[in-house]
């Protein structure tokens, strides 16, 4: 049936928000808080979503998923942590050089690809790094509900330990913190050994602590759905290479320092996607002709997709090689 | 235009009926003179004035009876109506966004204040002017899924999403073709699809779970259903089949137009925000046969789908043993012409019937 005319955008739905605030929370990490020009209450979310801000820097847009750190029962602000990576693609440079109270900003509606397991009768928060930012969302979710939940937070240092010390203040009996710099770490055999029946694990942090969680989890016999991750690959740079896409009818070139998913939207492509981080399957893109090798690098397609070379995930995997054509 | 609500039945005597208003509306849901199953999934944002499609929650002159008719079921039978205790959050999503879409889509016979969590939500067709605190559940007579879903038409199951998988973990089913919650709670999507013939192999379901996976908050989607009721029955549930599978060998050649009904489900997808779980209003609307043949274009269409539709389909929908009663009936209303394509009656361009050859 068409009942209706269809026109289908990538990426969720938009929402115009207005910078309210810019907090400074130590030297690599900063709070960036969201009004609606409008005064309208957000749309609400669940805790552990994501948004998509959309950056216009020297006209070129940059598109970055952060996880929403702000109380989901608040609707009159969305809050975002941003760590800046003097090494990464510019993203949150810009963000912490260029973004001031004031300016208009665009964000996605909320995504949520890492949310809790309601049937949980206890959750453990791990975090490592910045990857507290939507266990912050998370506990204020639990704690409106009476809900039974622990964190283990590893940061590199007291004076990085993004808000460790209120979080340690606010719940002094829950949280618990783990300094590198001081050779602490987070017991994680003991812990899992000690957790009641019907516990949910949840990791947000480095890929190798994500991994670890797994692959002890596992060992120690918890069954993989009570083990949850959230993990956001940044498209990392390759060498350029050239793509035709056969639908739009076009050759593009991709960059060395831009995405597949970023190099067919700067031609003009309407290329469907939502997390930009190899996580949710929005843009798979099927494969009509490569001559090459693929360097797939998304949490989405399984290993026989991988091998079999009929499947891509544009916005963190890339190709090299003589062909590749698209059917985009 | 004001609603004018029926006084009908969709039991015993079976005074349900659609005006010519509902007979135009209708979601005739073939757009081509053959069926089989697809992914045949499209945004839900809006459609042409007046027609089934434009408001994110559609009320019609039914609304009323079909709300009296879901109470006389839950009456009889409370599991009917179930929310596994994780899905209470779920449920009061569920409330606020019916409230929401409906106060916002027609103004004359909704209204919802909020004054922080004090709500006040007025349905003035049902006479209902209620004050509680959002979230809190003593507030409210019962729990906040079945308070909305008593006043809304429809049926809805609630899923819960969970590694890359919905669950049916909470619904009020009232109004279904032949499937049973009670069986279903606790299913996963390819539990509770199993019975359905041909669309596992077409690998339908793969391709249905992913996009309903990532349907968006603020960017709802739908899909149309179909199938075959004697007598306009809300109620064709596995529980009560011995009631209503026998009225199907009631039907004749002088009653087929009157007794025979199309029943389609317009289905709507809504990702709920707070818990992140899916939202599946499944809304049935019934149309005799008699009714159907009064759109040359949809007598002609009906005829040719029902002709050519694969046996495993018309056994599985339960009318294969009445599939000649019904083609010697809509035979008459098919002349061979063309059909333009497309869903929507063309009443104005589509030639009347000429039986004359
Ligand atoms: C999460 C949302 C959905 C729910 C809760 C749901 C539920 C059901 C149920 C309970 C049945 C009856 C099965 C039985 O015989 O016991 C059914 C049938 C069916 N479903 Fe779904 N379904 C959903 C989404 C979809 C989608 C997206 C498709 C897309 C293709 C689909 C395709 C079908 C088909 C083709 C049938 C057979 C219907 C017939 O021939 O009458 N379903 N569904
Ligand atoms: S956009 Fe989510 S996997 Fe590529």
């Amino acid at each position: 049936m068409t009942a209706a005319p269809q026109n289908t955008k990538a990426g969720a739905e938009k929402i115009a928000v207005t910078v309210s605030a810019v907090v400074p929370l130590n030297d690599l990490v900063t709070r960036f808080e969201f009004t609606r020009p409008d005064g309208a209450a957000f749309p609400p979310f669940s805790a552990g979503a994501h948004t998509v801000v959309e950056m216009r820097d020297q006209g070129r847009t940059r598109l970055n998923p952060y996880s929403l750190m702000s109380d989901p029962s608040d609707p009159s602000i969305y809050a975002i942590s941003v760590r800046r990576d003097d090494q990464g693609r510019g993203g949150s440079l810009f963000m912490h050089r260029n973004v001031k109270v004031g300016d208009a900003m665009t964000l996605t509606y909320p995504v949520n690809l890492f949310s809790l397991d309601l049937r949980g009768r206890k959750h453990v928060f791990l975090a490592g790094g910045i990857g507290i930012t939507p266990f912050m969302a998370m506990i204020a979710q639990l704690e409106q509900s009476n809900g039974n939940w622990e964190l283990h937070y590893a940061c590199r240092s007291e004076a990085l330990g993004t808000y460790a010390d209120q979080l340690r203040s606010h719940y002094p009996n829950k949280v618990h913190v783990y300094f590198d710099d001081q050779n602490q770490a987070i017991g994680l055999e003991d812990l899992l050994d000690g957790q009641p029946l019907g516990t949910h694990v949840y990791v947000c942090g480095p890929k190798g602590m994500i991994d670890w969680v797994h692959t002890t989890a596992a060992e120690h016999g918890w069954p993989s759905e009570n083990v949850h991750s959230e993990e956001f690959l940044a498209p990392q740079p390759g060498k350029p290479f050239e793509v035709r896409l056969c639908k739009s009818d076009i050759t593009i070139q991709v960059g060395e320092h831009e995405s597949l998913l970023e190099a067919m939207e700067r031609c003009g492509v309407d290329a469907p996607f939502l997390c930009r981080g190899g996580a949710c399957g929005q843009c798979e893109t099927d494969v009509v002709e490569a001559d090459g090798e693929f360097v797939h690098r998304d949490h989405w397609l399984d290993d026989d997709d991988h091998a079999c070379g009929k499947k891509i995930m544009p916005c963190v995997s890339r190709f090299v090689g003589k062909t590749l054509v698209l059917d985009r | 235009m004001t609603i004018q609500f029926n006084k009908e039945t969709f039991r015993d005597d079976y005074s349900f009926r659609n005006s010519d208003w509902a007979i135009k509306r209708f979601p005739f849901p073939f757009h081509e003179d053959s069926y089989m199953y697809s992914v045949n999934m499209e945004q839900h944002r809006g459609g042409p004035p007046g027609s089934v499609y434009e408001k994110r929650f559609d009320v019609d002159e039914h609304y009323l009876a079909e709300m009296e008719d879901r109470a006389i079921v839950l009456a009889e039978d409370p599991l009917r109506c179930q929310s596994l205790p994780h899905m209470t959050l779920a449920g009061w999503d569920t409330l606020e966004l019916i409230m929401t879409c409906k106060s916002e889509d027609y103004p004359d016979l909704f209204e919802l204040h909020r004054d922080g969590k004090r709500w006040r939500w007025v349905n003035k067709p049902m006479g209902i002017d209620h004050s509680f605190t959002f979230l809190d559940e003593t507030t409210l007579p019962c729990g906040p899924l079945e308070y909305i879903t008593r006043q809304t038409q429809g049926d809805f199951a609630v899923l819960d999403q969970r590694d890359e998988m919905l669950w049916m973990d909470a619904g009020t089913v009232t109004t279904q073709a032949d499937w049973s919650l009670d069986f279903d709670i606790g299913m996963n999507f390819f539990e509770w699809h199993a019975p359905v013939p041909m669309a596992h192999e077409l690998g339908i379901f793969k391709r249905a779970l992913k996009f309903l996976l990532n349907v968006q908050q603020g960017a709802p989607a739908r899909r149309l259903n179909w199938t075959m009721t004697v007598n306009p029955l809300l109620d064709t549930s596995p529980e009560n089949y011995h009631k209503w599978g026998i009225q199907k060998t009631t039907l004749t050649p002088e009653n087929i137009g009157a007794k025979q009904h199309l029943r389609v489900e317009l289905q709507t997808f809504f990702r709920l925000p707070r818990s992140n779980a899916l939202l599946f209003p499944i809304r049935c609307y019934l149309i005799a046969f008699q009714d159907i043949v009064s759109v040359p274009k949809w007598g002609r269409r009906l005829h040719r789908v029902v002709r050519d539709l694969p046996d495993e389909l018309a056994t599985y929908k339960g009318f294969i043993a009445n599939r000649p009663m019904m083609l010697d009936y809509l035979g008459q209303y098919d002349d061979g012409r063309p059909t333009s394509p497309g869903i929507w009656p063309d009443l104005e361009t589509e030639p009347p019937l000429d039986m004359g050859r």
